[in-house]
């Protein structure tokens, strides 16, 4: 057998060098004639942010780790792991790497971080494209009988029961059908789609031709956001691999069905992510949202129906077709069923992509794969779910659940799965304003509770976060958000108010120090910050000072600092800096 | 400046038969153009039989498509929200304060453009810049600031 080398090769490991990390190799292993007995793997990312990230799989170790390799680690690891059989115990990945994945149950990352994304043979391998020969045997109805079945819903954010949307879907009277994935993944803070994208894009290739028979579909469609470069290239290249073994096109496998899959490139608007304004987009217009009846299913792209699924949605399919509805449903809770993957980042210590049965709870998550917070000083205030249109929890409701039922009942939502851990030193207020200013700017304007409704209560934050808030602001932001909520056309702005409903649910005393007492709990609005040194917390360890890009702040050593107004431009890297909150 | 439109035709002509591709159209005009020049949309507004306000509509609604040059080098800020919490926002302010512009601006010297991203999928490296195609991670001011000195210095500036 040969010594493999997998070498993390997704957007994050290449920005952390992990192709120099590969030439490295590559010279080394020519450099002591290894080149027949060794074969170096470009695989996805794996979903932890230790890049590069390498294993090295020999007969005798079986599989060893190196995380943060440098180029210039590898000619040690190659003498002492490759030739004399002794791992490099300095470089190997420790505890947190371990607590990382053993904390999780990965069935639809199954192959990111383990195959080359770019080899269709190396997919196959692995059970690629067994789902599809399987289905070709049976008649759709099956196929979708046996999605029904598994109880899966759509991990786009809504949790909609996908066996059903197929079978409207063939239902649906029309002669042309479409599939339609959706990888926009607008939400600030989920990256899961990209990952499975670069990592493993013939599990979603299947999953759409699978959905293609079902339905009696012979065109797809995959959206995918701009900003994913790397992930267009992958799905490019295995959409032409597909082809040539036959697995796409006319006559897949020698049989009567034809499918094919057209790339669209998004241009930049959260907003084509809902679902019918991304089937405007693809039709080349203005990507705004029309209202619902009639749905894509029976109305959809240039008015045939069109089935709309996610991409997590769509790499699920084949394992439910190889493994069975039954298995499927043995995982979860009794309505959500399965995994869902969530992208786990903010104040944690092991930030990245984390995929676990439904029904674990988030402190579970938190203090399972992702190793409990950063810095163990630092108490835990917060978590946000579902970016823009989810809300934010305190830690009092992380033993809820993870199931779509629980999450609506706090008021949050599942959304895509972006999870934020956030401490001190994150303002409830910021938070709620942050996203409104992501949504007011990604408000299409179509319909006038999202462009106004939304704009009114941004405006009404601005005022509460710069020292201007007033007692009736809440009950403002109350009926404002409600209202907008119910009367909005979109699931942009159905859900745009959540940040800020949930922040005055959960939060209350945040926003009435803003507004009674003028000062920001956790000093981050800047209107509201002194920047000044309170002596009575500060420790004198001079952190403020080397972080000070303008050299504002004088400390001598055992000597409190002093921050010099004049100088100051107000930039808040010392209250960064700071762990005991000595600045305000 | 005039700017050569025989690109624009050879676009306009590889797309003109099939239906629904203006805005693939539109993204190889940016492409190779770096914007999408006034001057092309007219044309392509006569050549497709539509109206200039429409390819305008379109151009507008995205927030890909620029309608004036660009600076040498594009500077992403993530403003997403892991970003947002690690300190995104500081460092978004912090290179408006050096560079004199805001957000979607370019400097006067046209060596850097300015630009804030939703969110660029890098969660874990948090807070993120990218300078033309090169992530920056775990980002802080200091680190920045000499990132754009180097990127200055390089330009003989
Ligand atoms: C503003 C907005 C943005 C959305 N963005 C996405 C997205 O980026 N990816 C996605 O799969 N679904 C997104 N959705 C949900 C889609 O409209 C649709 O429900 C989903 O693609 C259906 O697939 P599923 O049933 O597999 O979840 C978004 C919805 C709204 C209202």
């Amino acid at each position: 057998m040969k010594f493999k080398i997998l070498i993390c090769m997704g957007t994050s490991g290449i920005s952390a060098g992990a192709e120099e990390v590969a030439k490295a190799f590559e010279t080394e292993l020519k450099r002591k004639n290894l080149m027949d007995k060794c074969k170096i793997v470009r695989v996805g990312d794996r979903g932890l942010f230790r890049d590069p990230l390498v294993d090295i799989i020999t007969p005798e170790l079986g599989r060893v780790t190196y995380e943060y390799t440098k180029p210039e680690d590898v000619p040690q690891i190659v003498e002492e792991h490759l030739l004399q059989g002794k791992p490099v115990e300095r470089l190997r990945a420790g505890k947190d790497y371990e607590q990382f994945f053993s904390g999780q149950m990965r069935i639809v990352l199954s192959n990111c971080g383990e195959i080359d994304p770019e080899d269709i043979d190396d997919y196959i391998a692995h059970g690629g494209y067994d789902a599809l020969k399987k289905v070709l045997f049976s008649a759709p109805e099956k196929v979708i009988d046996e999605i029904e079945k598994s109880g899966l819903r759509g991990r786009g954010g809504a949790g909609f029961p996908t066996g059903l949307k197929w079978r409207f879907c063939k239902e649906a009277k029309g002669d042309v059908k479409y599939v339609v994935c959706n990888a926009d993944e607008g939400d600030p803070g989920a990256f899961m789609d990209r990952s499975i994208l670069e990592g493993d894009p013939h599990s979603v290739l299947e999953g759409m031709i699978i959905a293609g028979y079902a339905i009696g579909a012979t065109k797809g469609f995959i959206y995918c956001r701009a900003e994913y470069p790397l992930a267009v290239k992958r799905l490019n290249i295995a959409i032409s691999q597909a082809r040539e073994k036959g697995l796409l096109g006319d006559n897949i496998l020698n049989g009567s069905f034809s499918f094919d899959i057209t790339i669209v490139q998004g241009a930049g608007a959260f907003v084509c992510g809902e679902e019918t304004a991304l089937l405007a987009s693809i039709e080349g217009r203005r990507g705004t949202p029309r209202p619902r009846p009639p749905f894509p299913a029976q109305k959809g792209l240039w008015g045939k129906p069109t089935l709309i699924n996610n991409v997590e949605t769509f790499a699920n399919i084949r394992h439910i077709i190889v493994k069975g509805a039954e298995w499927f449903s043995s995982i979860g809770t009794e309505k959500s069923k399965g995994t869902k993957v969530f992208a786990l980042a903010g104040k944690v210590k092991n930030t990245g992509l984390v995929e676990v049965p439904m029904g674990t709870t988030i402190r579970e998550l938190i203090y399972g794969p992702g190793g409990g917070m950063k810095k163990k000083r630092v108490k835990l205030k917060g978590v946000q779910i579902g970016g823009p249109s989810g809300g934010c929890l305190p830690e009092s409701l992380l033993d809820i659940p993870i199931d779509y039922e629980s999450i609506n009942q706090t008021g949050a939502i599942m959304g895509s799965g972006g999870m934020i851990v956030m401490d001190e030193k994150t303002c409830m207020v910021d938070i709620a304003k942050f996203f409104l200013n992501f949504t007011v700017a990604e408000s299409c304007g179509k319909c006038l509770p999202c462009r106004i409704g939304l704009k009114r209560m941004l405006e009404v934050l601005e005022e509460i976060t710069e020292g201007r808030g007033k007692e009736e602001h809440i009950s403002f932001l109350q009926e404002m958000g409600n209202t907008v909520k119910a009367t909005a056309l979109c699931g942009l702005g159905n859900t745009a108010p959540n940040p800020v409903l949930t922040t005055l649910k959960y939060f209350p005393d945040e926003y009435e120090a803003h507004i009674r007492d003028k000062i920001c709990p956790s000093h981050v609005c800047t209107e509201l910050v002194k920047f000044e040194v309170v002596e009575e917390k500060c420790v004198k360890c001079g952190l403020c000072y080397k972080a000070c890009p303008t050299g504002a702040i004088e400390w001598k050593k055992k000597e409190y600092p002093r921050i010099n107004k004049e100088k100051c431009i107000k930039c808040k890297a010392c209250i960064g800096a700071c762990d005991y909150g000595a600045i305000q | 400046m005039k700017i050569d439109l025989s690109n624009t035709r050879k676009i306009i002509r590889q797309y003109s038969e099939k239906k629904g591709l203006l805005i693939p159209l539109l993204q190889e005009i940016q492409a190779t153009y770096g914007y999408v020049p006034k001057e092309s949309v007219e044309l392509i507004a006569k050549e497709l039989s539509i109206f200039p306000v429409e390819i305008y509509g379109i151009l507008t609604f995205y927030a890909q498509f620029y309608l004036t040059p660009r600076g040498k080098h594009t500077i992403k800020v993530c403003q997403g929200t892991a970003c947002h919490v690690m300190g995104g926002k500081e460092i978004l302010d912090y290179l408006s304060n050096k560079l004199g512009i805001s957000e979607g601006e370019t400097t006067k010297d046209g060596v850097f453009s300015l630009e804030r991203v939703a969110c660029l999928g890098c969660c874990g490296m948090a807070p993120v810049v990218v300078i033309d195609n090169n992530f920056y991670g775990r980002c802080t001011i200091q680190k920045v600031d000499a990132l754009i000195e180097k990127y200055y210095s390089e330009e003989g500036k």
